[in-house]
């Protein structure tokens, strides 16, 4: 377990003041001037040997997405842009770190930029997001108030942030949509290449990184990257903030070490599972886009990017989704499946057709009315849609069903069975196809 | 250049291609849908998709440059395989996805038989379906008279939209919804605004947007195809008459870089009824104030009777804006046999005069040429209407970016911003001065200097050109100075030198009470001829001309004769013969050969052969297809400038209602159908 000195959200649960004081008694904007003094090679230097991978989803080294940033250019600006567009079912660690450490991000911002050149920053905070927009532009507010960031500051950088309040759409969330709707065009995800660190915000080299990625940056900074790489395994260091929902005792964000085994966070942070370990089913262990991992793999296995990867899943923003034996756990896949239908953006054609015929022949499914060969066909349906979209939200829509039919075939098979023994063949319940 | 291996074969492409380009450069097939060579690329349909070693996952070849592709580890070339496992499996998936939602609705959809999704379907994917569920349900929209939406069949692929906020300028199309829920729509179902919007139904891989008019009245594999040239504006826009039986069915573009590209006006486009109503179809006389039919013989010997008694004097005659070479030259060679001086090709009255030289007449930066022009200055002149395509090139000019546009006239949208200088002579003055936007013009290296018939169609129209041609500037090997006509037939009838001769009078002194006593009027409906004169109108529909005529000649139009057009930038081009003329209706120069025997001054030939072989005699270039003759510079009109006196009155453009500019377009219920739109369109933004 994470000592608490070792915590960087120190305020995550918002028990203290999250404005600019409490933020400064926690240790934010101290003596931000002196890294800044270092120098931006030395900032790029110190985050990469972090190891800080980004806590987005993708799990990208940070250090080195801010090194890719071209030299800076009059008449081609820098930009950074935060992704707060939290909008992964089950994640909700982004919202914490705005409504109650909002300061460490915009300190965060001010670091990035310094180390990126770039002398504006955007935040693009999720539609439904109310109460963190409202801290965080108060927060913003104090800061220039404060004389910590704006056209003149006591830092020494031209520094201006602009929180950006989207419209709620999930796709926004993918980077390029995200400049996209940022600009004020309808938010679809761009071709790449070329990438935002050649062509992003209003076609000038753009690096887009997660709230959180960006919020631990100036700690890191402060308590050296050794610190933060004495977090984790290899490859998989730092701290990270876990979201666990579902059917454990007691639901909450965590910031904890990386590979921190499963039964371990949950024991410590969570009460254990309802039921006791053995009721426990399966673990959707990183937002809902990532496969499933039944039980027995996922009870010892340590919570970082590569193990994850490893049991063919994904630790994506580390939103843990606990599910017990009650579950039914296809109707929960085919739920996830109808979230992707709903959000698919349309503009290319496997994910545009493809989510919603994954969605109605997984619906029917949950309710058994289905052919057994059709499970072959739906996995063969998810592999013409996964990696052959222009973003990942194909793949998205495409992997938990992947994870279903990978690990709970025998479910889907005695659903369909007991379906055509069924003398009556009522709608289970108004759900899915039944209910259009 | 770069070196890249497509499917073994090693090709040299330049690295700015796409892996699509680079593909067919080695003669591999990529089909597509979304991918369309002058619009942006989306990269959305996903059909493209090939497989690049290296990369974990296919690759859209559209929008992937080949300067993108890494050489292998020991500095190979990259390899692109187009029909490995990985490509074959990724366009089947598109393939079956596309389908999946597409009605099978072949059978009675227009497009088949030259539909890109039933050929490529055929060509890549599988024949049988695995969807199960209920196909989606798309409500058809209205977006004007002349595209038919099947909503049903769209595939998102947004080349409409593309076309529509790229080339046309409008934005009027767009998507709504997300997901499988998007559709595409003009939003409010309103028409769409362009002059340009037919195309749209062109570019449409499928059945979604087809044109309205055309619809169920043929299948594709049933029509014969002539290569023709269109007459609508005096672009010169290369088309393709389809035609069944006598009957011409459709009117597409053909492409011609040139010219077109590959887009045509809706005016050029959807004319095809107004080639069938109102048509002449046989000789008639006046007799006691009122029309009758009549034979040939009788209509001659009318004209003959009438032509005796008058002085050559007081004979005369005047072409119109849609008449070919070749019986302007037939005419303009009995005049010469009657005696008469008095011919004029000019019925708008522009003052442009062939004795300066062919330079002063024509287009001279030519079309293509626009896209290398860096300012550009319009005077009297509404390019949007007077020839849409040509002002589609002008806004992809300006979309490339740092091009300033100025504008004398009348303040209209252009759809590309331009700078607004005046509305007069008197605001050209002051730019020939140098100020305002003058400034900026003198710098640019290539100038072009677009003038309108507004402008020259006036009594001070000579002064007015030759304030222009100062403007423009003569530099060595550039000429900017560029003049819009808005008839085909413009350019051809002053190359023939078809003006009023030693003495004569030109076309507006005809027209006036009592100046002749026989005119003879060759399809020229656009201009008020006064009571008194004996009037021969020989043309094609029941229009303008036919109403103040005498006796009536039932005429060829352009889809009914070979003929050849001169366009604006002066190039020669032919057009063939589609279909014959209805009823007694004949091809113009033939009847115009027949007359000359009854008037005892027969012309020299009994064949189109034979008169083209005289025309060629007389004037060379007219055998030069498709090139451009130069003659003459500009010195002597450019040292012209500021003598004579110019009128306040602003300009005024020569085409006010795009849809209804010639007796074909004014018996078209379609073109009639568009006008109304635009009108109340006009009016409705007038009221706000």
């Amino acid at each position: 377990m994470l000592a608490d000195k070792d915590r960087i959200f120190t305020n995550l649960y918002g028990f203290g003041d999250w404005g600019l004081e409490g933020a400064r008694e926690r240790g934010a904007w101290d003596n931000t001037k002196a890294f800044l003094d270092k120098g931006k090679d030395w900032i790029i230097a110190e985050m990469k040997a972090s190891g800080l991978r980004g806590r987005g989803g993708a799990g990208f080294p940070t250090g080195l997405k801010w090194s890719f940033m071209p030299k800076a250019d009059p008449a081609r600006p820098s930009y950074l842009v935060v992704n707060a567009d939290e909008s992964e079912p089950g994640t909700c660690k982004d919202r914490e770190i705005m409504r109650n450490d909002p300061h460490l991000l915009i300190e965060g911002c001010l670091v990035a930029c310094f180390a990126m050149e770039a002398h504006a920053c955007y935040i693009y905070i999720r539609g439904e997001y109310i109460l963190e927009r409202e801290r965080l532009e108060a927060a913003v507010a104090q800061a220039y108030e404060a004389g910590l960031i704006g056209k003149d500051n006591v830092h020494g950088w031209p520094f201006d942030c602009y929180v950006h309040h989207g419209a709620g759409a999930y796709i926004c969330g993918e980077e390029t949509a995200l400049l996209e709707s940022l600009e004020g065009k309808k938010g679809m995800p761009r071709l790449k290449p070329p990438f935002p660190a050649n062509m992003g915000l209003y076609g000038s080299p753009t690096t887009v990184n997660n709230v959180e990625s960006i919020a631990v940056a100036p700690t890191i900074l402060r308590r050296g990257a050794a610190w933060f790489a004495g977090f984790g395994a290899k490859n998989n260091t730092g701290t990270k903030v876990f979201c666990i929902s579902g059917h454990v005792n007691k639901p909450c964000n965590v910031e904890d070490a990386m590979s921190i085994p499963f039964r371990e966070l949950i024991d410590t942070h969570c009460g254990g599972i309802r039921g006791g370990w053995d009721n426990l089913l399966a673990v959707i262990p990183g937002g809902s886009s990532v496969p499933l991992v039944p039980a027995h793999e996922i009870i010892d296995a340590p919570m970082d990017f590569d193990t994850l990867r490893n049991l063919k899943s994904g630790l994506g923003t580390a939103a843990v989704i606990v599910m017990d034996k009650s579950t039914d756990i296809v109707r929960a896949i085919a739920r996830i499946s109808y979230f992707y239908k709903h959000e698919s953006c349309g503009q290319c054609t496997p994910c545009r057709e493809g989510t919603g015929w994954m969605w109605r022949v997984i619906s029917r499914m949950a309710e058994g009315r289905a052919h057994k060969r059709e499970i072959d066909m739906l996995l063969e349906v998810t592999t013409q849609v996964e990696g052959h979209t222009i973003c990942a939200l194909g793949d998205a829509a495409a992997w938990p069903i992947q994870g279903l039919i990978r690990h709970f075939r025998p479910e889907i098979e005695k659903r369909i069975d007991a379906y055509s023994h069924k003398a009556s063949h009522e709608p289970v319940e108004a759900y899915g196809v039944a209910a259009e | 250049m770069t070196k890249l291996i497509v499917d073994g074969t090693e090709v040299d492409v330049p690295a700015e291609y796409t892996l699509l380009q680079a593909c067919e450069e080695a003669g591999a097939e990529i089909p597509r849908f979304c991918y369309h060579e002058r619009l942006s690329i989306a990269g959305n349909c996903r059909m493209c998709l090939v497989e690049l070693k290296g990369a974990p996952k296919p690759v859209a070849s559209c929008a992937w440059a080949v300067r993108d592709c890494r050489p292998g580890p020991n500095g190979e070339a990259p390899e692109v395989f187009t029909k490995s496992k990985m490509a074959r499996k990724a366009r089947n998936g598109v393939m079956e996805f596309l389908l999946i939602n597409h009605p099978l609705d072949c059978p009675i959809c227009d497009q088949g038989g030259e539909c890109d999704l039933q050929d490529q379907a055929m060509a890549f994917g599988v024949d049988t379906s695995r969807f199960a569920e209920n196909k989606r349900a798309v409500e058809d929209k209205y977006i004007g008279p002349l595209v038919r939406t099947s909503m049903n069949r769209c595939i998102h692929c947004t080349r409409c939209v593309r076309f529509t906020a790229e080339v046309a300028g409008t934005s009027d199309m767009g998507a709504i919804g997300r997901g499988e829920d998007m559709e595409i729509t003009t939003y409010l179902e309103t028409a769409m605004h362009s002059e340009l919007q037919g195309n749209v139904a062109d570019i449409c891989p499928v059945g979604a947007l087809l044109p309205k008019p055309y619809s169920f009245k043929a299948r594709p594999w049933e029509l014969g195809k002539t290569e023709s040239i269109d007459v609508m504006d005096a672009v010169g826009s290369a088309i393709r008459v389809d035609t069944r039986g006598r009957e011409v069915m459709r009117i597409l573009p053909r492409i011609n870089d040139a010219v077109n590209e590959e887009w045509i006006s809706d005016k050029t486009r959807q004319i095809v009824d107004g080639l069938k109503t109102q048509r002449l179809d046989r000789p008639f006389i006046r007799e006691n104030g009122r029309l009758r039919a009549a034979s040939w013989s009788e209509a001659f010997n009318a004209i003959g009777a009438r032509m005796k008694s008058a002085s050559p004097d007081r004979i005369g005659a005047i072409a119109g804006d849609l008449c070919a070479v070749e019986e302007m030259f037939a005419l303009k060679l009995l005049m010469e046999k009657l005696g008469s001086p008095n011919i004029d090709c000019r019925q708008d009255g522009a003052k442009l005069d062939p004795s300066l030289g062919r330079t002063s007449y024509l287009f001279n930066a030519t079309i293509a040429g626009i896209e290398h022009v860096d300012a550009l200055m319009i005077i009297g002149s509404n390019p949007r209407r007077e020839a849409p395509v040509l002002n589609a090139r002008i806004r992809k000019r300006w979309r490339a970016g740092n091009f300033p546009v100025g504008l004398i006239g009348e303040a209209v949208d252009l759809t590309y911003p331009y700078k607004y200088i005046g509305a007069g002579a008197g605001s050209l003055s002051d730019v020939v001065a140098g100020k305002d936007f003058g400034e900026d013009f003198a710098k640019a290296a290539k100038p072009l200097v677009i003038v309108g018939q507004g402008a020259l169609a006036r009594a001070d129209g000579a002064a007015i050109l030759a304030l222009a041609a100062k403007v423009a500037g003569t530099k060595e090997g550039w000429t900017g100075l560029s003049i819009l006509h808005t008839a085909a037939a413009r350019v051809g009838g002053l190359d023939l030198n078809f003006v009023p001769q030693a003495g004569g009078k030109d076309a507006i002194a005809m027209a006036e009470a009592g100046a002749l006593d026989v005119l003879f009027n060759l399809g020229a409906d656009e201009i008020d001829i006064a009571p008194g004169a004996f009037v021969i109108y020989q043309g094609t529909h029941g229009d303008r001309g036919a109403h103040r005529a005498d006796v009536i000649l039932p005429g060829a139009t352009y889809t009914e004769k070979s003929g050849t057009y001169v366009n604006t930038e002066g190039r020669v081009q032919i057009a063939d013969r589609a279909c014959f003329p209805p009823g007694d209706a004949r091809e113009d120069w033939a009847i115009l050969r027949a007359l000359s025997d009854v008037l005892g001054a027969r012309l020299p030939f009994d064949s189109l052969v034979q008169l083209r072989r005289l025309l060629h005699e007389r004037h060379p270039h007219f055998a030069r297809q498709d090139r451009i003759e130069r003659g003459g510079d500009l010195q002597a009109l450019a040292a012209k400038a500021g003598q004579g006196t110019t009128d306040k009155a602003g300009f005024v453009a020569a085409v006010q209602d795009f849809y209804l500019t010639n007796p074909i377009a004014r018996a078209s219920a379609v073109m009639a159908e568009c006008s109304a739109l635009a009108l109340d369109r006009q009016m409705r933004h007038a009221a706000e």
